[in-house]
């Protein structure tokens, strides 16, 4: 067995066990960080397949801050699974029965899997000479995939709108601190000086 | 990228550039003065994109390396997408602002689900399909949250939500098992493919997959759970919203990936799209009976109409696709006129949404009473109204292709639909006494209203002139 | 002994692997003796004097007692992650180091995407952070860790911008080819600090919100919580987490010197490049660190987010747009890849 070969067998197995323990996990975050771990698979799964761009872009947008954020929202919650859970043993045979029928179709589709004629020719290596792949795609996504990446930021932009829409409280007459004007100031404009005279008052 | 691309996709790209500058112009000057503008200035814009897609001279070359094109079959769609938006906005204005919904996010997720639309029908591969759909999906799911307070709403909007997602995931998934048999995400390249080399295995699985995730989005039965829960909780602009631009955006798209990319293996998709109908037809219809929630009984309507819809596509024939475009126009004009109705239901102040409460309307407002009954009427498909030859069209083609039995079902199944349309204006003129409603309707609403009533009766004649266009469409579909 | 096969091609990687971490975690006691001795010194006091001369072997005492000491594991905690937590800090810092280059050719692995990697390390340490926070099961310790996490996603976001731009003008993103795009003529003029100045201020104060290090060490505020996520700390895994900690300044340190100053470059045309250039850099920037901390008072909250969403981030935003139009008619200075050919 080969070294890249080897490798292969490595992350998969880790992306599966730790997917299942994803689920597995009575504890979420233990179920968040297992979901890292299997991210970290298949990273490794992008950079055999010499795909170092996307691995590490995988690393950075998914481990550095998608799951953060679930971590977050799962920490914070504070939600309690096993009632969530509880319905589990009710709905497991009807699981197991549409998990099954869909294991039997996809293990038959995939045993008897013929790619088309035209496939070969269609597919194409990820290093072309020795122009490296992170300029391979630069080179593309702004001239032949611009719609596909324009509509994408377009995707991710709603989701912005969304998350603010559903949650920003507008509160009209909250006092809130504007730096700019309190840079501004100066004790001139902020501080009057008065001479009282004794036993008079303002 | 050509100066050609972009002048094709110009349409869209206007309605992109007008939602990002009223964001910027919304989020610093938010008041509900621009909020107000920036919904007027949003019907104009699409208005004008209804126009800017009809007389575009881009048609038949497909932009940006066979990703997007605008035939015939996707104009059509498009401008009945806009139209029926359009209408909606308009409708949904008083609403908005009476239940102090009037943000200015609410036209710009619309506008943008409006853009996920139109790119949608105009798709010539999976991936700028699969994005299209979720544009539209994702503001969709917001807005059937948007009124965030109320329980009832954000229920809605997370079970949209999740349910959209696995669909997505469904669609997803078979998409990509399709690239894998075929090695192009291309319909046109995917076609070749069928055709040269036969109906490969993986072919089939990703065509399920990808038919079930397509008519989650058309809620088509048994992927039609969400629809009356969403319906029933979303506020009643955004129901009418759901009921008609995304109903016939899914069906487009449907009928796109169907004969674009499929349109060589017709009997292996032919089996799936006649037990959606039927199943569609007689659930739709039989479900509605026992409603109590006029939200609701418009969700199984809607489920109902994309069964008989359905059956057109399953005849996989040049009649039966221009049948079901001709369907869904008049199902559109069907249902802004009914929701023009039900934004107004309301009893002191307070909308009501209880079918009950309709009884004796026709003492309240006769004028409403009548016209709500000529559109029931033509829901129903009742002869002489318009609904009938919505229906007549569909049943004529799938006789003529053979698919005589489902023909048969479907005029049951309307026959059994009738019943639940004819209880509501039962109910308007001989129900039992009891508080009455308000009746009180705003302009715009009294017009579109009447327009779409008149339309009923006047369109028995020509039927508005759809027949060509809607060949047309068809003959530029399957070709 | 064969080096370039088989056993003897381990060996060496081994090798200096070794020889990295054992000359950074030396370099990083000294470090930390001067990091005190700057501090003591503005604050006019002497600082550590006692062990060896001038207080040099102060670093090693404190390792030993750290090291001596009982892990004392919280009962309510969770102690795989627990334990985990430091060890992350601890090995992330350490792995960034593998893709340094100090000297032409000095280099544990010439990665082609050398920043993303130290990128998204770099990122990783938020889960030391938020990890050892939640592990500890205390309400301090957890909100320490939330804050702290929640400041270094924000401040990543800008240092990301910010390489973009040094990315677009070197046309690579491997950290070499970034100092050989520095290397020219006139010396530190030359260095991307001069065209790409503003950035240079924004990475610096970026740096040191990334590293949680004053004035932006929140978490650790004494005086809100008590010291943030290493509240229920001890020992060993304590130490692990400081190390990781300061270790990560040093690499910002090196990266800044790496990215704006030219890493091994001199900046006088008429003497050689050399690692002792590098060293030297390093060396200055970790004393603005320390001057930073001594001087800067600290920040509040919102006023550190407010700093990093509404200032840094559109301003680095806008120089990435900036960069971008000048690279494209190819000015001087920020087309770099044009003059290399690459």
């Amino acid at each position: 067995m080969q070294a890249s070969e080897m490798a292969f067998y490595f992350f998969s197995v880790v992306i599966v066990i730790s997917a299942m323990l994803v689920v597995i996990s009575r504890n979420p975050v233990h179920s968040v960080l297992w979901l890292i771990a299997t991210f970290f698979g298949s990273s490794g799964l992008f950079i055999l397949l010499g795909a170092e761009f996307l691995a590490l872009i995988l690393m950075i947008v998914y481990v550095g801050a998608v799951a953060v954020l679930f971590m977050f929202v799962v920490m914070m919650l504070n939600i309690n699974f096993d009632q969530l859970r509880s319905g589990f043993t009710r709905y497991l045979p009807v699981g197991l029965l549409i998990g099954l029928i869909l294991f039997v179709e996809l293990s038959l589709v995939f045993s008897h899997w013929i790619p088309a004629n035209s496939y070969d020719s269609k597919i194409q290596d990820s290093t072309i000479g020795d122009v490296e792949n992170t300029k391979q795609l630069g080179l593309v996504l702004y001239t032949d995939f611009i719609l596909y990446f324009q509509l994408a930021g377009i995707i991710l932009l709603i989701a912005m709108i969304g998350a603010i829409v559903l949650t920003h409280q507008r509160k009209r007459n909250v006092k809130r601190q504007d730096i700019l004007t309190q840079i501004y100031r100066d004790p001139e404009k902020a501080i009057e000086l008065k001479d009282i005279k004794p036993g008079q008052g303002l | 990228m050509s100066y050609l691309d972009i002048l094709t996709i110009g349409p869209e790209l206007i309605l992109v550039l007008f939602c990002l500058v009223s964001l910027l112009v919304g989020s610093f000057y938010d008041s509900i003065k621009t909020s107000g503008f920036i919904f007027l200035l949003t019907i104009g814009i699409l208005i004008l994109i209804a126009i800017l897609i009809y007389i575009s001279p881009y048609k038949t070359i497909p932009a940006f390396g066979g990703a997007f094109i605008r035939d015939a079959f996707a104009t059509y769609f498009q401008i009945t997408i806009l139209i029926s938006v359009v209408a909606l906005l308009v409708l949904s204005k008083d609403y908005l602002i009476k239940y102090d919904l009037l943000k200015f996010e609410y036209p710009i997720l619309i506008a943008f689900a409006t853009l996920g639309m139109l790119v949608v029908v105009s798709s010539e591969n999976l991936l700028v399909l699969y994005l299209g759909i979720e544009i539209q999906s994702l503001s969709l799911y917001v807005i059937a949250a948007f009124r965030r307070d109320n329980v009832r709403s954000t229920e809605a909007g997370l079970k949209y939500f999740v349910l959209g997602s696995l669909s997505s995931g469904l669609m997803l998934f078979g998409a990509s098992l399709i690239y894998g048999s075929t090695g192009s995400i291309e319909f046109k390249e995917i076609f070749i493919a069928i055709s040269s080399d036969g109906f490969l295995l993986g072919i089939m699985a990703g065509l399920v997959f990808l038919i079930s995730g397509l008519a989650f989005k058309a809620s088509a039965v048994p992927f039609h759970m969400w629809t009356p829960d969403v319906y029933e909780g979303s506020p009643t602009p955004v129901t009418g919203f759901f009921a008609t631009a995304p109903k016939v955006a899914a069906i487009a798209i449907l009928l796109r990936v169907l004969f674009d990319c499929f349109g060589s293996a017709v009997e292996s998709w032919q089996q799936v799209i006649i037990v959606l109908s039927f199943c569609s037809m007689f659930l739709g219809s039989i479900a509605a009976i026992g409603q109590k929630n006029i939200k609701r009984l418009m969700a199984f309507s809607s489920i109902g109409h994309v069964g008989f819809a359905l059956i057109g596509v399953a005849c996989a024939t040049e009649e039966g696709v221009a049948a079901v475009l001709i369907y869904m126009v008049l199902y559109v004009i069907m249902n802004i006129g009914v929701f023009a109705f039900i934004l107004n239901m309301e009893r002191e102040g307070v909308a009501v949404t209880s079918i009950e409460s309709l009884s004796l309307y026709s003492e309240v407002s006769q004028g409403q009473a009548f016209f709500l009954t000529i559109l029931l009427f033509s829901l129903a498909g009742i002869p002489p109204l318009v609904g009938f030859f919505g229906k007549f069209y569909i049943f004529s083609a799938a006789i003529n292709s053979g698919l005589i039995w489902l023909a048969v079902s479907g005029g049951i199944a309307s026959v059994v639909a009738a019943f639940y349309y004819l209880r509501i204006v039962y109910l308007m003129y001989f129900g039992a006494k009891k508080e009455l409603l308000t009746g009180n309707m705003p302009f715009t609403h009294w017009l579109l209203l009447i327009v779409t009533a008149t339309l009923m009766l006047v369109g028995t004649i020509n039927l508005f002139g759809l027949e060509g266009p809607a060949r047309v469409a068809a003959v530029s579909l399957l070709n | 002994m064969d080096f370039s096969s088989g056993m003897g091609l381990i060996l060496l990687i081994v090798g200096q692997c070794l020889l990295i971490t054992v000359s950074v975690l030396l370099c990083l006691a000294f470090l930390m003796y001067a990091d005190r001795k700057i501090w003591a010194a503005v604050q006019m006091r002497k600082g550590p004097n006692v062990v060896g001369a001038f207080g040099l072997l102060q670093s090693f005492a404190d390792f030993l007692k750290y090291v001596f000491k009982e892990i004392v594991i919280p009962a309510g905690s969770d102690k795989v992650v627990f334990i985990l937590a430091p060890l992350i800090t601890f090995v992330l810092s350490l792995v960034a180091w593998s893709v340094i280059p100090f000297n032409e050719g000095w280099v544990l692995t010439d990665l082609n995407v050398g920043i993303l990697f130290i990128f998204a390390v770099a990122g990783l340490e938020v889960y030391g952070v938020i990890m050892g926070g939640w592990a500890s099961n205390s309400k301090y310790a957890f909100l320490g860790s939330l804050r702290s996490a929640a400041q270094m996603i924000s401040y990543e976001v800008s240092i990301g911008f910010i390489i973009i731009g040094i990315l677009i003008s070197t046309g690579s993103l491997n950290l070499t080819k970034i100092v050989m795009a520095q290397d020219g003529h006139y010396g530190l003029f030359n260095w991307y600090w001069l065209p790409h100045f503003p950035m240079v201020v924004l990475f610096f104060v970026s740096a040191l919100a990334e590293t949680n290090r004053p004035p932006f060490d929140l978490p650790e505020a004494e005086a809100e919580l008590v010291a943030g996520f290493q509240v229920e700390y001890s020992s060993t895994p304590f130490l692990l987490f400081m190390i990781g900690e300061l270790m990560t300044v040093v690499l910002m340190c090196t990266l800044i010197s790496i990215l704006f100053f030219g890493g091994w470059l001199s900046p006088f045309p008429f003497l050689p490049d050399g690692v002792a250039w590098l060293v030297l850099k390093v060396l200055f920037f970790f004393f603005l660190f320390a001057m930073v901390k001594a001087i800067v008072p600290r920040f509040r909250y919102d006023q550190l987010m407010r700093l990093g969403w509404k200032v840094f981030l559109p301003l680095s935003l806008g120089w990435v747009v900036v960069v971008a139009t000048l690279a494209q008619f190819d000015i001087p200075g920020y087309a770099r890849w044009v003059i290399e050919g690459a």
